[in-house]
């Protein structure tokens, strides 16, 4: 296949003497779906930092196919746009289309097109004229994934997408994603502490553990032998009504609770 | 009222007042919607404050109380931007203004038969202003509000998302902001007074924002509610010869009060009314 989207290369990022992130290598190829999972403090953050160039590793490289950080699209993570702010939906798109240009903005029938195309890609054309402030936690996040996407990046980053979403937003949003890269040929990066709502899409699996990583399908990776390996003590693997559960072998140990323990 | 006191209101030295204080006031109107994007209302209580210590020091060494102004409120704005960290600057702001203040006080205490003139400033004295302040307000002005057409993009996507800019464009574009209000302060102190450029700054803005979704549009509104609030200001203040910051403030005060209710009256009317298409796209 072509060059992959990104190419994550032995990055390691010391802070003090812990390193956070330890020799993770990985790639992502355009219109692949993959999620970054790990618990809280395993690096998720730090590496997406890395990727958007807004930490240098301290060895390792990151290569962004066209060579720019600028061909990233991202969406921060748990942001709460201000309720009261005088903005639509679709004036935030239209941001991520030219928001970095200096002077007003010529409104053209072309740009207007461009961003309703986009917010129907979405799925927000209903609520692209309320206030964007006072939009549900699943409705805000369809804008701000527009914005990133408007500038047709190659490579989307999503830090923790689903963190305050109900479950029923979460898949929404999660099965658009996978729409998304599948449909306009972009690569999908969603880091996630729970990685169940992303099993039924994901293509591929980034798992991070004390800043490690492996990484492949998730039949590959999300296995007892694997899993183990990367965390360096046995750790259970148990599927549970098509849910996954990574149980730590020993119950006081609660590095690997990454899965939800109460089934529906 | 006589009539002949209302024909006064707008005539002689009267028009000067008209003129600036309706500079003043788009000024303020504009820069006060991105304050309030921004939620930097406290910048905007600190670098007028602060630089009544230049006019204070300008008046001590006998120089122009506008420069002196001038040069107080770029200090301040880089202070605030140097000392602040990641543009999360409230702890910057408190020191820079505490320590401009401490200054002003000094200064006051070596002449204090000056001290009349440069209290006046922390009150404003729009009616009081001469033909010599036309000029120079009418270009920091035209100044500002160029600034403000060119940063308009850049510095509303960093108000919305402020993660969008990254590291060094970010600083920069946050000095850039600082340095507008800076600017804005040295023609706005001398007519509405430090204690209330505040109040010109923030009430009109947090106003407009209730009645509008659209950016542009919550500008203007912020712009003419401004422009209304220093009229009526002026025309009170020369009718009852109380300070026209006393009515700034008010009404001031007055229309972020309207804009509170209406917000909080269309939020149950029009909550009801984004549900309602809601329901029925929705399988």
């Amino acid at each position: 296949m072509d060059q992959p989207a990104l190419d994550v290369a032995s990055v390691t990022v010391q802070f003090g003497s812990r390193r956070v992130l330890d020799g993770v290598t990985f790639q992502l190829r355009r219109g692949e779906f993959t999620g970054l999972i790990g618990s809280n403090g395993a690096g998720k953050t730090t590496l997406l930092r890395v990727i958007l160039g807004q930490q240098s590793p301290d060895q390792g490289t990151v290569t962004i196919a066209g060579g720019r950080h600028g061909a990233v699209g991202y969406v921060p993570q748990k942001f709460l746009l201000d309720p009261d702010m005088p903005l639509r939906g679709r004036d935030l798109v239209a941001l991520g289309l030219d928001g970095h240009r200096l002077g007003l903005p010529r409104p053209s029938r072309q740009r207007r097109e461009r961003v309703q195309a986009m917010l129907a890609a979405v799925g927000a054309e209903r609520f692209a004229d309320a206030r964007v402030g006072r939009l549900s936690g699943g409705e805000q996040q369809r804008i701000l994934i527009a914005h990133a996407l408007i500038s047709e990046p190659q490579l989307l980053l999503l830090d923790e997408p689903l963190a305050n979403l109900d479950l029923r937003s979460a898949k929404e949003v999660v099965s658009l994603l996978a729409q998304i890269a599948r449909e306009q040929r972009i690569a999908v990066l969603i880091s996630a502490h729970e990685m169940n709502p992303l099993l039924p899409v994901m293509d591929r699996v980034v798992y991070l553990a004390d800043g490690r990583a492996v990484s492949g399908t998730t039949d590959e990776v999300i296995r007892t032998d694997v899993l183990s390996h990367l965390y360096g003590h046995h750790v259970d693997v148990l599927r549970l009504h098509g849910r996954v559960v990574v149980v730590a072998g020993d119950i006081d140990d609660h590095h690997a609770d990454h899965g939800v323990l109460e089934v529906d | 009222m006589a009539g002949g006191e209302r024909a006064e209101v707008f005539s002689g030295f009267m028009v000067n007042a008209w003129v600036v204080a309706t500079m003043v006031a788009v000024v303020g109107g504009a820069i006060g919607f991105f304050i309030v994007m921004r939620s930097s209302a406290f910048v905007a209580h600190a670098i007028p404050n602060g630089s009544f210590a230049g006019a204070a020091g300008a008046t001590l060494v006998g120089a122009n109380p506008l420069l002196g102004l001038a040069v107080f409120s770029l200090a301040g704005a880089l202070g605030i931007s140097l000392l602040g960290r990641r543009a999360r600057h409230d702890v910057a702001t408190a020191l820079t203004l505490v320590f401009m203040l401490g200054l002003g006080s000094l200064f006051l205490s070596f002449r204090v038969e000056d001290a009349e003139a440069v209290y006046s400033l922390l009150f404003g004295e729009v009616l009081g202003i001469g033909s010599n302040q036309v000029w120079p307000t009418l270009a920091l002005s035209l100044a500002s509000l160029l600034a403000l057409a060119l940063l308009w993009r850049p510095l509303l996507l960093d108000s919305v998302l402020p993660g969008s800019a990254r590291g060094s464009s970010r600083v920069r574009l946050e000095l850039a902001f600082l340095v507008i209000v800076a600017l804005a302060t040295t023609m706005t102190v001398p007519v509405v007074g430090t204690a209330l450029i505040f109040s010109l700054m923030v009430g009109p803005a947090a106003a407009a924002r209730a009645f509008t979704v659209r950016p542009h549009v919550a500008l203007a509104l912020s712009v003419a509610l401004a422009v209304v609030i220093v009229w009526i200001a002026i025309a009170w203040s020369y009718n009852t010869n109380w300070p026209i910051g006393f009515f700034v403030g008010a009404l001031s005060a007055s229309a972020f009060l309207i804009g509170r209710a209406w917000s909080v009256a269309s939020r149950r009317l029009g909550g009801a009314r984004h549900r309602a298409p809601a329901g029925e796209l929705s399988p």
